[in-house]
C-alpha cells in the first residue's frame, strides 16, 4: 500500500519466552514483511532465564507499526508486546566502545571532549584510548562526530534498551 | 516404589498422539523414522496411509482437517522427505488449517554436521508453520507433542513442525499426560467484547446498504458456526457473500445468498460490496483477490471486522469497529444483542436496497450458453453444472475438492454447496496440485461419501503419483478433469492483459488419461463433446472405483466475471454473453456510489 501518512520511530518491548529460535522467529518476521530493524538487542530477564527481553527500534507508518505489534504478539512465544513510544514517558539507552587512535595535541582534545561527556576510559596505550560511552543515540551520535577529526578508528555499539518510567511493567 | 516405565521415544509419542484423538497418520518412510514406523507396526489405534509423495501427505492431511474440524497429522523423515512437506506447509498456513506434521531428523550429535539427509528443518519451516519445535531431550517429547496440537488448533488454525532427531525416538522417555492449565504465552481470545458487540448491532440497525462477507473463519469455527451464520442472515434479512474458502457456510440455495465475491465473483456480489454503506466482515481477511483496487474498496461504508487473528483487523483496510473472537461466539453474540436491542432496522431502505439487488441479479452475471447439438464442444461451466446436477439427484452426501485455475473459479460458481466442511481448497496459497490428494484424506476420513476431484489437465500431472495411494487403500475418488489443453488461468491472463502472448501456457504432450487411469489399476472415461457428457458423469458416480473422467472442454473459453489486477468492483469485465446487453441495462443507473 502506498503510503503518504506519516512515518514515526517506534520503540518496542518484546517479552519471549526464551527458547531455541525465537530471536530468529522474530527477525523472520521482520524480513518476511519488509519491515525495519533500526536497532535490536536481547537479553535474558530474570535468574531463571525462562523469559528474555527483544527490544526495537522500528520505522513505518502508523498502519504498519500497528501490523508489526499485531504479528509479534500473535508469534507463540511471545508472552507481551508493549509500544514504549506510545504508553508514555519512557527511557532509551545504548552504550558504546569507542576506539580512538591519536598522539600529540588531537590524542589531549579527544581526551577533554570524553570528559566533557563523561565517557570513561577504559583501555589506554600511548597511541591510543578506548571509550565507554552511555546514553541517548543522540549523544552517542554526536560524540562519534566530534571524536572522527580526532583519530576515531572503530566503534562497537549495542543498540538500545529501553524501560517505561514511571511504575508501569511489561 | 513406583515403576518406571522405560518406553522408548517412538512409543511416547505414539502414546501422546493416540492421547490427542489421532487416528489417522499420513506419511512416507525413510531412515530417520523407522523407530517411529516400527513402533507403528506394533499397534492398531493409529492408522498409517502411504502417499507416493512427502507434499501429498500434507494435502491429505489438509483435506482430512478441513472435512472434518480435526487436526490432520503427518510423518515424513529427515532431510528430502522434510523439505518436501514445505508446500503443504506454507499451504495449511495459508489458508489457516489445523496440521501436526513429524520430521524425522538426524540423531543430535550431528545436527549441523551435513550428516546425510540432513536439513535445517526448523529453520526452513519457520516461515512456513505457525510454530515449530525441535525435541533435543528425551523429557520434552510428550510435552512439545501435547502442546503442538494445542497450538495447531487454537486461535487462527496452522500448520506445526515437529522436529524428531533419531536418537530421541529411540532412546527412551517419559510419558507426560496433557497440561491442564494452558499454554504459558500463547492464549488467544475467543469470546468477543460486549462493548463491540453492542456498537456493531447499533451500527448494522442503522444500515440502509447492508452486506455480510464471510470467509473461512466460518467453516473453521465449526458447523455451529454456520448454523449461527443462517440464523444472523434470516433473523436480519440481510445479503450475504462468501469468500472461495467460506463457501457452504451460507446455502448456495438461501435467497439472501448473492454467490462468490471478488476477482471471479458474481456480479451482484460485488456491487453489493462497492454500494454498501454497512460492511459486517466475519472470518474473512480482506484478501486482494477479493477487495481488487484498495483504495476504491467498498468506499461508501463503516466496516465492522470480527476476526480471531488481531493481526487480520486494520491489515489491509481500515475498519471502524474491530472484534476479535471466534467466528461462532461473534456470530452467537450479535443474534442476542441484535434480539435484544429495541431499534428497528430501517425496514423500508432494505427493501430499496434488495430492489436493487435483484436488479443486479438479472444480469445473470454466471450465464453461458451451451451448445446442445451431438457433437458439439463442451463448456466448462456446463460441465460442472451438470455434474453438479446429477451428483444432487444422487442424493449421496458429496465432497468437492479442487486443484487451481479456471476449473476452481468455474466449480466455486457453479457447484452449489448447501453445508460447511464439503468443500476443499487451495485458496491462499493456490497450489495445483492440492486436489487429488486432498480428497484421499477427505476419502479416508468418510469413507462411504462421493468425493471429487474437479481437475485441470496441467494441475493433476502435479501429483498424479497419488493414484497408487487411492489404488493401495481402494479410494473410490472420482478425478473429474476439465481437460482444456492450456493452463487455463495462465491462458486467459496472457489473452486478456499480454496480448496473446501464450509463453509456455500449452499443455503440450498431455497423457492419454485413460490409459493412465488404468495402469494405476482405476477406471477411465473420456467424454468428446455434449453428448457422451452425461453418460460419462453417470458411469463415473455409479462406479465403485477410483476414475479418472477426461473432459475435453472448450480450450478458448474465459472465466468470468473478472476484476482485472488494479480494477475495483465495480469495474469488473462481464463475458461476451453479456456484450449485447449493455443496451438494456445501463451500469450506470445501477450504480449508486
Amino acid at each position: 500500500m502506498p503510503s503518504d501518512s506519516p512515518l514515526r520511530s517506534a520503540t518496542i518491548s518484546v517479552l519471549v519466552e526464551n527458547e531455541a529460535g525465537v530471536l530468529a522467529r522474530v527477525i523472520g518476521l521482520f524480513s518476511g514483511r519488509g519491515y525495519n530493524i533500526d536497532s535490536l538487542t536481547v537479553a535474558p530477564v530474570d535468574e531463571s532465564r525462562t523469559r528474555s527481553r527483544i527490544n526495537i527500534v522500528t520505522t513505518g507508518t502508523e498502519m504498519v507499526i500497528g501490523q508489526i505489534k499485531a504479528q509479534l504478539d500473535r508469534l507463540v512465544p511471545v508472552h507481551r508486546v508493549v509500544d514504549l513510544s506510545e504508553q508514555g514517558p519512557h527511557i532509551a539507552r545504548e552504550m558504546a566502545l569507542i576506539k580512538v587512535l591519536s598522539e600529540g595535541e588531537r590524542r589531549n582534545e579527544a581526551l577533554r571532549i570524553a570528559q566533557a561527556f563523561r565517557a570513561r576510559v577504559i583501555d589506554a596505550t600511548t597511541g591510543s584510548f578506548v571509550f565507554e560511552l552511555t546514553g541517548a543515540t543522540d549523544k552517542l551520535d554526536a560524540f562519534l562526530d566530534l571524536m572522527r577529526p580526532l583519530g576515531l578508528a572503530e566503534v562497537s555499539r549495542t543498540g538500545i534498551a529501553a524501560i517505561a518510567r514511571g511504575t508501569r511493567t511489561i | 516404589m513406583t515403576a518406571i516405565e522405560q518406553q522408548t521415544g517412538a512409543e511416547v509419542l505414539l502414546r501422546a498422539l493416540k492421547e490427542q484423538g489421532v487416528e489417522v497418520i499420513f506419511g512416507y518412510p525413510g531412515g530417520a523414522v523407522l523407530p517411529i514406523y516400527d513402533a507403528l507396526f506394533q499397534q492398531n489405534a493409529i492408522r498409517h496411509v502411504l502417499v507416493r509423495h512427502e507434499q501429498a501427505a500434507v494435502h491429505a492431511a489438509e483435506g482430512y482437517a478441513r472435512s472434518t474440524g480435526r487436526v490432520g497429522v503427518v510423518l515424513v523423515t529427515s532431510g528430502p522427505g522434510a523439505t518436501n512437506a514445505v508446500t503443504g506447509l506454507v499451504d495449511a498456513l495459508m489458508d489457516s488449517i489445523p496440521v501436526v506434521c513429524l520430521t524425522g531428523q538426524v540423531p543430535t550429535h550431528l545436527i549441523g554436521n551435513d550428516a546425510f539427509q540432513e536439513a535445517d528443518t526448523t529453520g526452513i519451516t519457520r516461515p512456513a508453520t505457525k510454530h515449530n519445535y525441535l525435541v533435543k531431550r528425551p523429557e520434552d517429547l510428550a510435552r512439545v507433542v501435547h502442546e503442538a496440537f494445542y497450538v495447531a488448533r487454537s486461535g487462527r488454525p496452522g500448520p506445526v513442525v515437529i522436529d524428531l532427531p533419531k536418537d530421541i525416538v529411540i532412546g527412551h522417555a517419559p510419558y507426560m499426560a496433557p497440561a491442564q492449565h494452558g499454554h504459558r504465552s500463547y492464549r488467544p481470545v475467543t469470546e468477543p467484547d460486549p462493548e463491540r458487540i453492542a456498537a456493531a448491532v447499533a451500527l448494522l440497525k442503522r444500515a440502509r446498504r447492508p452486506v455480510i462477507y464471510t470467509g473461512g473463519g466460518v467453516i473453521n469455527a465449526g458447523p455451529e458456526a454456520a448454523a449461527a451464520l443462517r440464523e444472523f442472515v434470516a433473523l436480519t434479512g440481510f445479503p450475504c457473500t462468501s469468500t472461495l474458502m467460506g463457501l457452504g457456510a451460507c446455502p448456495a440455495s438461501d435467497p439472501r445468498f448473492l454467490g462468490m465475491l471478488g476477482m471471479h465473483g458474481t456480479y451482484e456480489a460485488n456491487l453489493a460490496m462497492h454500494g454498501a454503506d454497512t460492511l459486517l466482515a466475519i472470518g474473512a481477511r480482506f484478501d486482494d483477490r477479493v477487495t481488487g483496487r484498495l483504495n476504491a474498496f467498498s468506499p461508501g461504508s463503516k466496516k465492522i471486522h470480527a476476526d480471531i487473528d488481531p493481526s487480520s483487523i486494520n491489515k489491509n483496510v481500515a475498519v471502524d469497529i474491530s472484534i476479535v473472537g471466534d467466528a461462532r461466539c461473534v456470530l452467537r453474540a450479535l443474534i442476542e444483542a441484535w434480539r435484544a436491542d429495541a431499534e428497528k432496522p430501517h425496514a423500508q431502505a432494505l427493501v430499496e436496497w434488495w430492489r436493487h439487488i435483484d436488479t443486479w441479479r438479472t444480469k445473470d452475471s454466471l450465464r453461458f450458453t451451451q451448445d446442445m447439438r451431438p457433437g458439439a464442444v463442451i463448456k466448462p461451466q456446463h460441465a460442472i453444472r451438470r455434474l453438479y446436477e446429477i451428483t444432487r439427484e444422487l442424493g449421496r452426501e458429496t465432497f468437492i475438492t479442487t486443484e487451481v485455475g479456471q476449473h476452481q473459479m468455474w466449480a466455486a460458481q457453479h457447484f452449489r454447496l448447501e453445508e460447511p466442511n464439503h468443500w476443499m481448497t487451495s485458496g491462499g496459497l493456490g497450489t495445483m496440485g492440492y486436489g487429488l490428494p486432498a480428497a484421499m484424506g477427505v476419502q479416508i476420513a468418510h469413507p462411504d461419501a462421493l468425493v471429487i476431484d474437479i481437475a485441470g489437465e496441467a494441475s493433476i500431472l502435479m501429483n498424479i503419483q497419488e493414484m497408487g495411494t487411492l489404488a493401495q487403500y481402494r479410494l473410490p475418488v472420482k478425478v473429474f478433469i476439465l481437460n482444456n489443453q492450456y493452463m487455463g488461468m495462465v491462458r486467459q491472463w496472457q489473452e486478456l492483459l499480454h496480448g496473446g502472448r501464450y509463453a509456455e501456457s500449452y499443455s503440450a504432450a498431455l497423457p492419454d488419461f485413460v490409459k493412465l487411469a488404468e495402469s494405476f489399476h482405476a477406471v477411465g472415461l473420456r467424454a468428446e463433446s455434449v453428448d457422451d457428457l452425461d453418460r460419462v458423469i453417470r458411469e463415473m458416480l455409479a462406479c465403485d472405483r477410483a476414475v479418472i473422467a477426461d473432459i475435453a472442454v472448450d480450450p478458448k473459453e474465459n472465466c468470468f466475471p473478472m476484476i482485472p489486477s488494479g480494477a475495483a468492483h465495480n469495474e469488473m469485465i462481464l463475458g461476451p454473453e453479456h456484450a449485447d446487453h449493455a443496451a438494456e441495462i445501463t451500469d450506470e443507473g445501477l450504480m449508486l456510489v
